[in-house]
């Protein structure tokens, strides 16, 4: 096989990771709020359960949580999801994952605002909804990027991972080229592939964070 | 009328009583301002007033209205809904440390209030706007960020904010507690020159020769207990221990 033909079916593996790594960011990020609010809940209940839920997910690996997402329903209830499930099951898997580890990075920044910034909005009649969206979460956004950042850039490598549930991503796919053709190619590529890839997610992460420097 | 009326207000932070029933009252257009040695529970008072923090007994009430009590459970209730909205819109606070929004031009942290939050009309807030930025000095600023200002002129563009709410009373929390004695002077001149805007005043503050000067009414508090009150002549003179203790203690300081 050669470079060109490695090249063209990676590319198209990478298309998969990036499938995957999008989605995770559209359902992860907003879900994390959720549950960074429950894990400030002044119910004792709400804040167990948040409480319990980040622990599990960042206590187990991911690749058992994948795997358990996708064989569970089968193993546990006997119910059959069809074969479209496996996308679903890592898309799920990778949400509730990344969602715990994005409510801690949120709920740091929620905490560090001072209490002035709520009292003055209070003083100027801001409903509390739209204290937290127009004055404390703008500013919030600022305070995690970087952290956020970082998980970001931890997900287009965890991608990876869905070779556990034989998805056709682009390591999985590397994985199998190389077995096939015992070549070492395929894994160079990949890495090439998975590096330029973060180097777009550094440089673009970089340009919000200075489209924010307008203010301290 | 009276604006505001402050009845038997108590509380205590884990087992410190910090207020022991308080009462005063604030006229229309008057100046009130309220002197004492830091832990007298000055401070308190005034976020017990504004409602930025609840009393374990006590009731405050604005216009006439029952604005936040405690009722025969012991528990905290605020006025709600309309009414409440209604109520909390007639004052301001000016807090120590600005509590500007940074994120907001100087613009914006004017504006944002009044045209969302009171629904008023485009034009005439920023018409408002614009000149309270020239009655502050700072029309220059406009565009700037927060971070951009010195200490002196974020507190005038608080006050400027504070003013956008058309308040009938606005109270201060140590307005220039975090300012050098330079840019002090410019805040009080500014909060001299609000004098004749007829709004009320309610002014916390550790300055002595201000505080006398500009006000109608002085209280002083020690040990959270008002301990004196009357005109500043009466407050500044009188032959009260405590109170010539601490104006003892403040110009021995400044020699």
């Amino acid at each position: 096989m050669s470079i060109s033909v490695m090249l063209q079916m990676l590319a198209g593996g990478m298309v998969k990771s990036a499938e995957i790594f999008l989605l995770t960011l559209l359902f992860s990020l907003p879900l994390g709020l959720i549950v960074s609010f429950g894990r400030m809940s002044k119910n004792p209940i709400i804040r167990t359960i948040t409480k319990l839920y980040i622990s599990v997910m960042r206590g187990t690996p991911l690749m058992l949580q994948l795997m358990v997402v996708y064989f569970g329903p089968y193993y546990l209830f006997h119910v059959n999801f069809g074969s479209n499930y496996r996308f679903v099951a890592i898309i799920i898997g990778f949400s509730v994952n990344y969602a715990a580890y994005f409510a801690e990075i949120y709920r740091s920044g929620i905490e560090s605002m001072p209490a002035g910034q709520y009292e003055a909005a209070q003083m100027l009649g801001y409903s509390p909804a739209a204290t937290f969206v127009k004055i404390i979460l703008p500013q919030v956004v600022k305070r995690i990027l970087p952290s956020i950042t970082n998980e970001v850039i931890t997900l287009v490598k965890d991608t990876s991972l869905s070779f556990a549930l034989s998805y056709a991503e682009m390591f999985t796919l590397a994985k199998q080229i190389a077995a096939a053709q015992t070549s070492f190619m395929p894994f160079v590529i990949a890495a090439v592939f998975y590096y330029v890839f973060n180097l777009i997610v550094a440089v673009v992460m970089e340009k919000i964070e200075d489209s924010l420097r307008y203010y301290n | 009328m009276k604006l505001l009326e402050v009845k038997n207000v108590k509380k205590s932070f884990d087992g410190l009583d910090v207020l022991k029933d308080i009462s005063l009252s604030v006229e229309e257009g008057e100046i009130l301002s309220i002197i004492g040695p830091s832990g007298s529970g000055k401070s308190t008072l005034l976020r017990c007033a504004t409602m930025l923090e609840t009393m374990d007994q006590g009731e405050i009430r604005y216009m006439d209205e029952k604005a936040a009590w405690v009722d025969a459970n012991g528990q905290y209730v605020m006025l709600k809904g309309e009414k409440g909205r209604k109520v909390r819109s007639c004052y301001g606070l000016v807090f120590q440390n600005f509590n500007l929004f940074p994120h907001y031009s100087v613009m914006k942290n004017l504006t944002d209030a009044p045209l969302h939050n009171q629904k008023r009309d485009k034009q005439e807030v920023y018409a408002q706007a614009r000149d309270l930025l020239a009655k502050m000095g700072l029309s220059d600023k406009e565009d700037a960020y927060p971070c951009q200002l010195s200490g002196g002129q974020c507190q005038r563009v608080a006050i400027a904010r504070a003013l956008m709410l058309n308040p009938k009373i606005l109270f201060f929390d140590e307005p220039t507690s975090a300012l050098d004695p330079e840019l002090t002077g410019e805040v009080l001149k500014v909060i001299r020159s609000l004098a004749d805007l007829d709004i009320a005043m309610v002014i916390v503050t550790h300055e002595m020769a201000f505080a006398r000067s500009i006000s109608d009414r002085v209280i002083f508090m020690d040990k959270g207990v008002v301990a004196l009150e009357g005109t500043p002549e009466e407050v500044f003179g009188a032959d009260h221990s405590r109170m010539q203790e601490f104006l003892g203690k403040l110009s021995q300081e400044e020699e």
